[in-house]
């Protein structure tokens, strides 16, 4: 009799191509934008679960608590490991908690990217905006709404790090080999061409 | 910029304090403890809502200096609570640029009909509600984030459980409805029936729903994330309890991982003591916030 191999993935076994880190902040909405490519997403709240992705998206929120809370959850040392082999992507809190320095003593970032940041740099929440703005990734180009929540700037940026998007003279986007960084929430507009060029990373 | 653009952005805000506590603080040294203990928004006010209901008399938005001082001192965003129906407290925090504004029960209100026309705002609006009706209504003028009114002040959860389970558990019943009902619905609640329909495609409603009113142990918050709430407020629960800031860490684990038993003993230890807390059916009926 031929034995009959079945070879059972536990669902708390399976690897996902993409994380969401899920401390705080809106990671159901990069969950909806992923599932839109067609892609499930894993919602990362512990060091176990960060194992169990093969890239990472630090979305936005408030960078003084998740800050607080990747020290809390003993998250910090696992993350910046990740960064140095694998594809991490911030969008605004998640930019500050990738970058250098963060002008701020109340947020110690990763410094997984060559640039510095200032947090609320465009002001308070009456000095949020969106603005249209045409975006070319990888030879594709898109007209999309890039949505400013009290939103940081980046104020420098080094050597090696490619800037890939504009807006008013500002960096808006940018990339040093597996870390992408953008200063707004690609996850608030329609498009996607942003998550899916991070796939591609 | 079009009235959907700014719409967006508002509820954008709501959506980046998701899986976050927003705390009540009187005093810039409340505020910098409650941003130190991992807040993602504080509540700038006068009393905390149990000092409003003990010492009675009309409640008014806070003092200029005292909001000014707290937004001083917090990188965080910083709210604060208008009377219901007085758009010209409104109109004085939005031009001190407060990050967010809490149209609120907990205030004496100011209009006995008219809530205050949202729309007309750049700053964003958070409304209570006790049903999905009064949710609903207040999203339809305006209003970027609903919590639950709970009753404010009592550190008794009971009142915020039956207004979220009243919120989803309407919300699942539209699902099964057909267009006429919705249509029939709709015209109960006296809200547009788009607004409705939306409302039951998505399964929750259409802009973040968070909890507030009666929040005082790690434990409420995580009784409240699993009803559905998308994030929490606390109002007198941290500053009315033993140990402040201790507390108010707890609480901001027990709201990210609100579904792990494990971490809400661990963060539930060594706590000190919570506030009292009232009988709420020993509230007198015309004492209760909730009804405003």
């Amino acid at each position: 009799m031929v034995e009959k191999k079945i070879k059972l993935v536990r669902t708390d076994e399976k690897i996902y191509e993409v994380g969401i880190l899920a401390l705080q902040g809106d990671f159901e909405l990069h969950t909806q934008a992923l599932k839109r490519t067609g892609h499930e997403s894993l919602l990362v709240k512990t060091p176990d679960e960060l194992k169990r992705v093969k890239r990472l998206i630090i979305p936005g929120g408030e960078s003084t608590t998740v800050n607080k809370l990747v020290d809390i959850y003993n998250l910090r040392r696992p993350l910046i490991e990740f960064g140095r082999k694998n594809p991490v992507w911030g969008t605004c809190a998640g930019l500050i908690m990738l970058a250098r320095d963060s002008n701020d003593p109340r947020v110690q970032p990763f410094e997984l990217i060559d640039i510095d940041a200032a947090r609320n740099a465009y002001g308070r929440q009456v000095h949020s905006f969106s603005k249209k703005s045409k975006i070319s990734l990888n030879g594709r180009s898109e007209e999309i709404e890039l949505v400013f929540i009290r939103a940081p700037k980046i104020t420098r940026v080094g050597d090696n790090v490619q800037v890939l998007a504009e807006l008013d003279g500002e960096i808006v986007m940018a990339r040093e080999k597996n870390i992408l960084v953008s200063a707004f929430h690609p996850e608030l507009s329609e498009s996607t061409l942003i998550h899916e060029y991070f796939l591609t990373m | 910029m079009k009235n959907s653009d700014n719409y967006k952005i508002k509820v954008g805000l709501a959506e980046m304090l998701k899986g976050g506590v927003i705390m009540d603080v009187t005093t810039p040294e409340q505020a910098k403890i409650a941003e130190d203990s991992g807040a993602v928004a504080v509540m700038a006010l006068e009393k905390v809502p149990a000092d409003i209901r003990k010492e009675g008399g009309v409640a008014r938005m806070a003092a200029i200096e005292v909001i000014e001082q707290i937004k001083e001192v917090v990188s965080i965003p910083v709210m604060a609570k208008v009377r219901i129906g007085h758009f010209a407290e409104a109109q004085m925090l939005e031009a001190m640029e407060v990050d967010f504004i809490d149209e609120s029960e907990v205030l004496t209100p100011a209009d006995d009909k008219y809530h205050i026309d949202k729309w007309d705002f750049k700053v964003p609006f958070v409304c209570g509600c006790r049903n999905l009706g009064e949710a609903l209504r207040r999203i339809s003028e305006g209003a970027a984030m609903i919590r639950t009114k709970g009753e404010a002040g009592s550190g008794n959860i009971v009142e915020a459980v039956r207004h979220m389970r009243l919120v989803m558990g309407h919300i699942r019943k539209l699902q099964n409805m057909n267009p006429e009902e919705l249509k029939s619905e709709a015209r109960e609640m006296g809200v547009d029936v788009e607004l409705v329909k939306k409302t039951a495609e998505l399964g929750k409603l259409p802009v973040p729903n968070f909890a507030a009113g009666g929040i005082a142990t790690p434990a409420d918050a995580s009784l409240m994330m699993q009803l559905g709430a998308e994030s929490v407020f606390v109002g007198s629960g941290i500053f009315k309890s033993d140990d402040p800031a201790v507390r108010a860490k707890a609480i901001v684990q027990a709201t990210t991982h609100f579904r792990d038993p494990k971490v809400l003993i661990e963060v539930s230890r060594h706590l000190g003591g919570a506030m009292k807390g009232l009988d709420i059916n020993k509230i007198p009926e015309d004492e209760l916030l909730q009804i405003r």
